[in-house]
């Protein structure tokens, strides 16, 4: 099939809008596709969730500044529930917030914007595989997790904060399977309600999660049933694991399960529900 | 293997997708070569978008058979896809995004991609290459849109209404990048509700309306047909008798008059044709006001075959 009788458009349509020549030398588009090698693009995608993460306004507020204005708060003010230094009570509670604010409620809301804004149908139309979008994400609130981590244990430390030195390698394990768990949560709010709906539900849970599971007042604290519960839920699973690594105690294991069942629960209805828009 | 798999695009029989209780496509064939244009022209609902969405793998068909490239889409997407571009219709960015950040992100996907820098001159997206993706105007979040579907160098790109929300120097550059990329024999499927667009560019044209292919064929062979392709129109005084016109036309022209104080002829138009109309004007005193002869348009066909009535 050809078109020779028909007018080039060209000879009609003058010279573009470039400053530049336009006409395009013949082979400028000449078909070569291909994928690139998988840690480029993991590292691409990984670099571009960081940094659209950080300069979110409304992200920061929540994953770095009421973290860190309710650590300054709890830790200085006297409110007569907790034996000095405050610090060493708040510090393990409010890492676990942090990560919860990254994993859970900032993924959810994240996914639930970039899936109204056909993000998640625009990547998944280029050669970037499935699971480097996902491993990308995973990275990200990993990495945002991590300067978290580092921001809140320096304040934490200006504070008078003093953990115990064996609980490191396991609290980062901790803080590990904590994102892990969350974001698989974000992921499931985030993957398949409609992006206002995700926003309304991802921060009453994120609210719900602070003061149920003992984040802001320890879970001996709550009124009768709720410090029961509190050890169920992820948020409180997460604030004893973190708890017992900085005093040196032995990581509870019906925390860690608590942590993974709820994981494990909210990744596999992730996996029937999300949708890429 | 088809003896023409090498050369074909995307080869489609009888697709059918029901959405939402609505027939979407109904039995639409489609076939499109490397290095042609094809464009879905159709009102807007006509099932454009749906028909692309399943050659692009987001959509399985609940009828027919599908090859884009020689695999089926929707199971074989994570091969097709580093294969083809994709230009879908509303954007599709991270909101906080900047213009250049999107691109070289998409560029990293691509194992020898175009030189992003390159392209964000050549769309005249330079200027707003760190503004966030949500402050570009309509017009140039479209052409970032097509610098992201041509970057990974593609051997086939869809683009769901490639010039929607574009000013007119944006939409004649787009019309040279894609005569550019069907002369790099890449192929082009494009949708679009803008006739000239269709007319201009594509090799074939396949209308559809209500999720059914109305018509298909080269642009010509939709604006032949059997009046030979001729038409002579003009305005004048509404409710002419036409009559003593019809009687003084030679055999095998029509004349009627489409709206009123609009008069369309069809036929045989020849130079005494002409003058029969200008006389016939004279004896009823008036004048043949936009007295103009050409080609039936595609908007001619397009409109006879999906009506005339506006819709939502």
């Amino acid at each position: 099939m050809t078109r020779d009788g028909l007018d080039n458009p060209r000879a009609e349509t003058g010279t573009g809008m470039g400053t530049d020549s336009t006409a395009f030398p013949p082979g400028t588009f000449r078909p070569a596709p291909g994928r690139a090698k998988a840690a480029r693009m993991l590292l691409a995608q990984t670099r571009t969730e960081i940094s659209l993460t950080l300069r979110h306004p409304e992200q920061t507020l929540l994953t770095l500044l009421i973290p860190l204005v309710l650590l300054v708060g709890l830790s200085t003010l006297e409110l007569g529930m907790l034996t000095p230094p405050r610090v060493d009570s708040v510090a393990p509670r409010i890492l676990a917030l942090a990560v919860m604010s990254t994993a859970f409620t900032g993924q959810a809301i994240a996914l639930g914007f970039d899936r109204r804004y056909g993000v998640i149908k625009r990547l998944t139309a280029t050669a970037l595989p499935r699971w480097v979008l996902i491993a990308g994400r995973v990275l990200a609130a990993l990495s945002v997790v991590a300067l978290q981590t580092v921001v809140l244990s320096a304040t934490a430390f200006a504070l008078g904060w003093h953990p115990s030195p064996s609980g490191a390698l396991p609290g980062v394990l901790v803080l590990v399977l904590g994102t892990l768990a969350f974001g698989a949560g974000g992921v499931l709010v985030g993957g398949a309600l409609r992006a206002e709906i995700v926003l309304a539900v991802a921060n009453t849970i994120w609210f719900l999660l602070l003061m149920g599971g003992g984040l802001a007042v320890p879970a001996r604290h709550l009124p009768g049933p709720m410090t029961a519960v509190a050890d169920y839920l992820p948020s409180g699973a997460l604030a004893r694991a973190l708890t017992a690594c900085t005093v040196g105690d032995t990581v509870p294991v019906s925390s860690l399960f608590v942590l993974l069942g709820w994981g494990v629960l909210a990744g596999a209805l992730a996996v029937r529900t999300t949708r890429v828009s | 293997m088809e003896p023409d798999a090498d050369r074909a695009a995307v080869r489609a029989q009888g697709l059918s997708k029901r959405l939402g209780g609505n027939l979407a496509v109904a039995d639409v064939d489609l076939s499109l070569d490397r290095g042609e244009v094809l464009a879905l022209l159709g009102p807007n609902g006509a099932g454009k978008t749906t028909t692309v969405e399943i050659c692009e793998g987001f959509l399985r068909p609940d009828d027919g058979r599908v090859r884009v490239l020689g695999t089926d889409p929707f199971t074989q997407g994570h091969r097709l896809r580093p294969r083809i571009g994709v230009m879908p219709q509303g954007g599709g960015a991270y909101p906080g995004v900047r213009a250049g950040e999107m691109l070289r992100l998409l560029a990293s996907c691509c194992a020898t991609p175009l030189d992003p820098e390159w392209l964000l001159a050549t769309l005249g997206l330079s200027e707003v290459r760190s503004t966030p993706y949500k402050r570009l105007s309509g017009g140039q979040q479209q052409r970032l849109s097509l610098a992201c579907a041509l970057v990974g160098r593609p051997e086939l790109v869809f683009l769901d209404e490639p010039t929607a929300g574009m000013d007119a120097h944006a939409r004649n550059l787009v019309w040279e990048l894609i005569t550019a990329l069907r002369s790099d024999g890449v192929g082009v499927l494009l949708t679009t509700h803008v006739m000239e667009e269709a007319e201009t560019l594509a090799d074939r044209v396949v209308i559809v309306d209500h999720g059914r292919v109305l018509a298909a064929g080269t642009p010509t062979e939709l604006t032949s047909g059997e009046e030979r392709g001729r038409e002579l129109r003009f305005t004048s005084r509404p409710a002419l008798d036409l009559e003593p016109l019809l009687a003084a036309l030679p055999e095998g022209c029509s004349a009627w008059e489409s709206r009123p104080g609009q008069y369309l002829l069809r036929g045989d138009i020849d130079p005494q044709t002409i003058s029969t109309v200008t006389a016939w004007c004279a004896r009823h005193g008036v004048l043949a006001d936009e007295l103009r002869l050409g080609r039936r348009t595609l908007e001619d066909v397009f409109l006879d075959l999906t009506g005339r009535e506006l819709r939502s």
